[in-house]
């Protein structure tokens, strides 16, 4: 409507004009809309359409080799997850794999950066560097080379393991050990949360130290209430970044056992069991309904830590 | 520590600060020590590669083998190969000599670095000696490794997919970003909280459908849907764009604009040239990311080994050959090589970028 308008008006000489800052404005929305149009038709694409479409598929038992055989089942999809006692066994895999891995690589980034932050450290880029290359590695490169190193017989974690005279499990193959290797083998991809970590850590005033030190804090006390607190914002969104990765865990679990879920489902994570729903047996509509209890999942544990970040996060400057 | 605890009015030693920089430089020492050993066993896996993909197959299972790339030394003496063996003698050192004639309970030795000295007879059970390992670098793994998975198809596939994805990311990424920061439109602020709420949306919602369209279409083996959605933007980039974007001073946009410059020319000569560091790390980052991404290509290339990338080909390489960790750490090797070597020429800016991009969040 108004866009004619301006179309019909002689161009404002002067935007002082009510109507000419109107054209000018509007000129801009239109302007802002076509260079953020890329996104728009995007997201209407591949996430608005696509999710409502997965929707309504989580309740079909749609098979891609057969698209016309496809049936309305109401929720005998959700009924099935019920009584499903691979995906009672998957969830259990991935739950207990992120009580392990989000502390383990939390607590290993937080420590390399304090160790990279140390003003103590000769050649602190050298080490930033050193830490953070592992994450550039391919992860199925990386995953075959951890394979080769906690391989029972001829890995070099269990020679090493050996010289100090310690009984090397056979990682791998062992329904028990496999978790701890897997968690083991996380530990490369620390990269990103080290470095947030680390300018989490260089953000933090000096004078707080100092303060500290009158006060007589020891290390650990400075520790405990000066750096916990002021870096715990960078420590809630690497917290939130870490149990998003857990539950979305795949491509090294598929290496390790070759999409089997190998040893006796041991590593059959979340991911892997909708991989196999899918693309395995083709059954769609039920990997459509998975594909929505994980994002139930995620969403319930993003919206229960943003809850409870009041209580401990830290957020400088306000009240 | 004990310099600490000394007591406060005791007249200080002319040596003070000389021992305050003594002190200073122990500590220094001892914390870049502890962080060379950490940093050592964090990369062990690295050194397994390496010497592993030098090995020859045979040095894996075999006893008494070293660590490092090796093969059994033998020394050619009068036209036969005669083992070497390490052989200690009662004066305590152990000699690398050739076995020429064994015994049951004695020996005839050759020293290869002085054969001229003639036969040695040594006392003592030649089967309970071990072989010399000499270093030893086999570089077969590497050809064999490079013809079987068809390393340069792959190679280029990975290139060919990573660099039209990031072409796309970035180009659409720079156009969003400006949208965002230098315009405003009703609505603006609702989208950009609508786009960061794409983050968390797992891909595996959107999965199924994406391939029943694909499938539809026909994009089903094809590249197209590894490239196609990235030319739409991704919240990642977008935002960290949007952050560097922000920071350029609007007078630079307003003077262009004077000068009668329109909204895609500002973009392209003033915006762009001063956010150069940050589309350097948003391209860096998605071409990592897409020269890794497994899922998808497993999905909409399986059974196309033309057409897959490393990532994929690796994969299945492993599966098929686990028993032969020599050609497989060789593979490996070969897969990492260019991320590695534009991580390390590029690690900066690359840094820089994740900084940028995750603590502004």
């Amino acid at each position: 409507m108004s866009t004619t308008q301006a179309a019909i008006e002689p161009l404002p000489t002067s935007p002082r004009r009510r109507g000419g800052w109107r054209a000018v404005r509007e000129r801009e929305s239109l302007t802002g809309l076509v260079f953020v149009a890329p996104f728009i038709v995007g997201f209407i694409l591949f996430s608005a359409i696509p999710m409502v479409a997965s929707l309504v598929l989580s309740l079909t038992d749609f098979d891609p080799r057969e698209p016309d055989e496809i049936h309305f089942i109401g929720l005998a999809n959700y009924q099935q997850m019920l009584t499903d006692p691979v995906l009672h066994e998957s969830l259990g895999v991935t739950l207990r794999f992120a009580l392990l891995v989000v502390p383990l690589t939390l607590a290993a980034a937080l420590g390399v950066a304090m160790l990279v932050n140390s003003k103590l450290l000769a050649g602190r880029n050298v080490f930033r560097t050193l830490f953070y290359m592992p994450m550039q590695i391919p992860l199925v490169a990386s995953t075959i080379v951890w394979i080769g190193v906690l391989h029972a017989t001829t890995g070099w974690l269990n020679y090493g393991l050996e010289a100090v005279g310690l009984p090397g499990p056979n990682w791998l193959q062992s329904t028990f050990w496999v978790g701890p290797a897997l968690g083991l083998m996380g530990l490369w991809g620390i990269g990103n949360m080290m470095l947030i970590f680390l300018a989490g850590l260089q953000s933090v005033p000096t004078e707080l130290y100092d303060a500290a030190k009158v006060d007589g804090a020891g290390s650990w006390a400075s520790f405990r209430h000066v750096t916990l607190p002021m870096i715990s914002p960078v420590l809630f969104y690497n917290l939130i970044i870490a149990l998003i990765a857990a539950f979305q865990y795949f491509t090294q679990a598929f290496v390790v056992s070759n999409g089997r879920g190998d040893p006796d489902r041991a590593t059959l994570f979340f991911n892997l069991n909708l991989y196999r729903e899918a693309f395995g047996f083709f059954h769609m509509g039920y990997a459509s309904a998975l594909a929505w209890l994980l994002f139930v999942i995620v969403l319930g544990l993003t919206v229960v830590l943003f809850k409870t970040a009041g209580s401990w996060v830290f957020a400088g400057g306000e009240r | 520590m004990t310099a600490l605890a000394r007591p406060i009015g005791r007249p200080r030693a002319a040596s003070g600060p000389l021992r305050h920089h003594m002190r200073r430089f122990g500590a220094i020492s001892a914390v870049t020590l502890v962080a060379a050993t950490i940093v050592s066993a964090f990369l062990m896996p690295l050194a397994y590669m390496v010497a592993t993909a030098f090995k020859d197959p045979s040095q894996l299972t075999a006893v008494d083998a070293p660590l490092y790339p090796a093969a059994p030394e033998v020394f050619v003496y009068q036209g036969k190969e005669l083992k070497v063996y390490d052989v200690p003698t009662p004066d305590g050192t152990i000699h690398a000599w050739a076995l020429l004639q064994p015994h049951r309970e004695d020996a005839i030795f050759i020293d290869p670095a002085n054969p001229g000295a003639g036969e040695i007879t040594w006392i003592g059970r030649p089967r309970t000696l071990a072989q010399h390992w000499a270093f030893s670098l086999k570089v077969d793994n590497f050809t064999a490794a490079w013809e079987t998975i068809d390393f340069p198809r792959l190679f280029l596939n990975t290139f060919g997919i990573a660099g039209l994805s990031t072409v796309g990311a970035v180009l659409s990424g720079i156009c969003v970003a400006y949208g965002f920061s230098r315009f405003r439109f009703p609505g603006r602020n609702g989208l950009f909280i609508l786009m960061l709420a794409t983050i968390i949306l797992p891909f595996q919602v959107t999965l199924i459908p994406s391939y029943a369209l694909y499938l539809a279409l026909g994009w089903v083996g094809t590249w197209w849907p590894l490239i196609i959605p990235h030319f739409f933007a991704n919240a990642y980039n977008v935002f960290l764009l949007r952050q560097y974007f922000l920071t350029i001073p609007r007078e630079l946009d307003e003077a262009a604009m004077i000068d009668g410059a329109g909204p895609f020319r500002i973009l392209r000569s003033v915006i762009v040239p001063q956010a150069v560091p940050a589309i350097i790390a948003v391209t860096l980052f998605h071409f990592f990311w897409a020269w890794n991404e497994y899922f998808l290509p497993l999905i909409y290339l399986q059974g196309k080994p033309d057409l897959q990338p490393l990532a994929v080909g690796l994969a299945r390489f492993n599966a098929l050959y686990s028993q032969q960790p020599t050609l497989i750490q060789a593979a490996a090797i070969m897969a990492m090589l260019l991320p590695v070597v534009l991580f390390f020429l590029a690690q900066r800016a690359f840094m820089r970028g994740v900084v940028f991009g995750g603590v502004e969040k």
